[in-house]
């Protein structure tokens, strides 16, 4: 069958539409129940709403930093690429594999940090750590503008499922929106946290019932693999990548690995453990996840196999659930598509919300957001940060909120010499110096990712490289330089 | 647990780093599992390897 764009012509029909609405609405009712049910029985304070009190354990932080790492990227981005570029968009795989061991050496630290300090975001630590008022600005700033991209991609990612159902104009847009504000504003971070067991388990048996049963349509994965190279440009004889892929694959990984941890809503999902051990002991299990997402980014060559034709690649994974899966399942897998979007996105406004409410709005004295009060402000902040994402997709091309998420991760890499870097003292890191590679780094990326048109990969002496690796490279070796050169600290007033 | 036996065991942490970076090393079709070019059945083998040395690297380091 062959799917044109956009794909509302083809709908996976009433039983379909049903079983979507069932499965959808239900997430949103529960999650937005957990917010009530956890705040009569406990004070209902502004940590409770965006840490969840600290309290989570170790199921609940594998599915919510599962919930909140394994996005609409994921399950539409990562598939479109490879559907686009075949072998080359794997390169999700090796980057969500080597993150752990990163999040193990690294995340136990700082949540160690941030619970003996009372902190809640990302720039809360630099602050604290290097005692710079300016500093912490920057790193929340740079959080901030890193993740609206990001939560923009999530809507992208239910109206493509919404538009997928049949939905006209701009409905489906309207419908993600008004669903994420609800199950937020009334949840805070429990509704993630509570649902994203609901969500994993829909993903799961909707990935693993299409991996199995679609590539028994296409004639088993050797052929399955055979057809979808006839379609892709081919690579050298015996080799995946085509010539030149091979290093920007690798860097590609290795600097999406390093900047997966540092935005503000994966680190919510970290700091909201209870203990540093649940932290180590979910690096081990977290993996699993990876291996669901491997099998995902298998999705984008099974269209290619499967006969799917679009020049819309974010609508490959619903058009090749509506050709190969009766209307009902379709429309089950939609709703775990649509959730999957949801319970990140959810995360991600919370996480951003902490940031504008602790680090960049002028905070009353002695008021910690832990109040009644501070859990309001952090409400309105969160649903303003939805409404920016929101003006992302309504004001600029789709295709341009997709290389803007690019931009983003090389923007939030920018912040691993403060928020990593600065963990080891016998660097010798301070403020100034930090603020310096700061500045570096994001002036050179951003520069040459423009110059180069958005792409993540830059051409330096004729290999790619990616360009966030690029600028933290030169972030890094500003920050040594100055760092040990002007070693007086910086005192700002606070 | 001495602190020298647990910066020893920290290096298994590498070991993903090392087998996933080097891209040329894996850039191949054959042989084939299950159908699966190499390039995909190896990257996708690393999964569990990584689980299970993370896993070892914290019982290493229990307190």
């Amino acid at each position: 069958m062959t799917a044109s764009t956009p794909l509302s012509s083809h709908g996976p029909g009433a039983a379909g539409i049903a079983v979507f609405v069932v499965f959808f609405a239900a997430t949103i009712l529960l999650g937005a129940s957990a917010g009530w049910r956890r705040a009569s029985r406990t004070q209902a304070g502004g940590e409770q709403w965006s840490l969840g009190g600290r309290s989570f354990g170790m199921w609940v932080t594998w599915f919510l930093v599962g919930g909140d790492f394994y996005t609409a990227y994921t399950v539409i981005a990562v598939p479109a690429l490879v559907y686009a570029t075949g072998a080359y968009g794997f390169f999700a795989l090796p980057y969500t594999i080597i993150v752990y061991p990163f999040v193990y050496a690294v995340m136990p630290k700082l949540w160690q940090i941030a619970r003996d300090g009372g902190h809640a975001t990302a720039a809360d630590i630099v602050r604290a750590r290097f005692d710079s008022v300016l500093l912490e600005r920057v790193v929340a700033l740079t959080g901030l503008v890193a993740v609206l991209p990001y939560i923009a991609l999530q809507l992208v990612g239910i109206r493509v499922v919404l538009e997928a159902l049949g939905l006209p104009g701009e409905i489906p847009l309207v419908a993600a929106f008004l669903s994420l504000a609800a199950y937020t504003w009334l949840g805070g971070l429990h509704a993630p946290a509570s649902t994203a067991f609901l969500k994993d388990a829909m993903i799961y048996v909707a990935v693993i019932v299409a991996v199995t049963v679609i590539p028994l349509h296409l004639g088993g994965y050797g052929a399955m693999f055979r057809t979808a190279a006839d379609h892709l440009p081919r690579p050298g004889a015996g080799h995946a990548l085509r010539a030149g892929q091979a290093v920007p694959y690798a860097t590609l990984a290795l600097s999406s690995a390093l900047a997966a941890f540092l935005y503000p809503h994966t680190l919510t999902g970290v700091l909201a453990a209870r203990d540093s051990d649940t932290i180590r002991r979910n690096a081990a299990m977290l993996p699993a996840y990876t291996l669901l997402l491997g099998l995902i980014a298998l999705l984008g060559l099974m269209a290619h196999a499967a006969g799917i034709v679009t020049a819309h690649p974010s609508a490959v994974v619903p058009a090749l659930f509506l050709a190969i899966f009766p209307g009902w399942f379709a429309g089950f897998g939609f709703a775990a598509i649509a959730v999957g979007a949801l319970v990140p996105a959810a995360v991600m406004a919370i996480g951003a919300a902490n940031l504008v409410i602790r680090n960049l709005l002028p905070r009353p004295a002695g008021d910690r957001g832990e109040d009644r009060a501070g859990r309001g402000r952090a409400r309105i902040v969160a649903l303003l940060v939805k409404v920016a994402a929101l003006g992302f997709i309504l004001l600029l091309d789709p295709a341009f909120a997709i290389n803007l998420q690019l931009l983003g991760g090389l923007w939030i890499l920018q912040t691993l010499p403060a928020l990593v870097l600065g963990l080891l003292p016998s660097l010798g890191l301070n403020a100034r110096g930090l603020l310096a590679g700061w500045a570096a780094g994001m002036l050179t990326g951003s520069l040459i990712a423009f110059a180069d048109g958005l792409k993540p990969v830059h051409a330096l002496l004729g290999v790619g490289v990616s360009t966030g690796l690029l600028a933290v490279t030169v972030n890094v070796v500003i920050a040594l330089l100055v760092s040990r050169t002007v070693s007086r600290p910086i005192r700002t007033p606070s | 647990m001495t602190t020298r036996r647990r910066g020893a065991a920290r290096l298994l942490l590498l070991l993903p780093f090392a087998g996933l970076l080097w891209t040329p090393f894996y850039d191949r079709l054959t042989p084939a599992l299950f159908g699966f070019p190499f390039f995909y059945w190896y990257q996708l083998a690393w999964v569990p390897v990584t689980a299970a040395l993370i896993f070892a690297v914290w019982r290493i380091e229990r307190p």
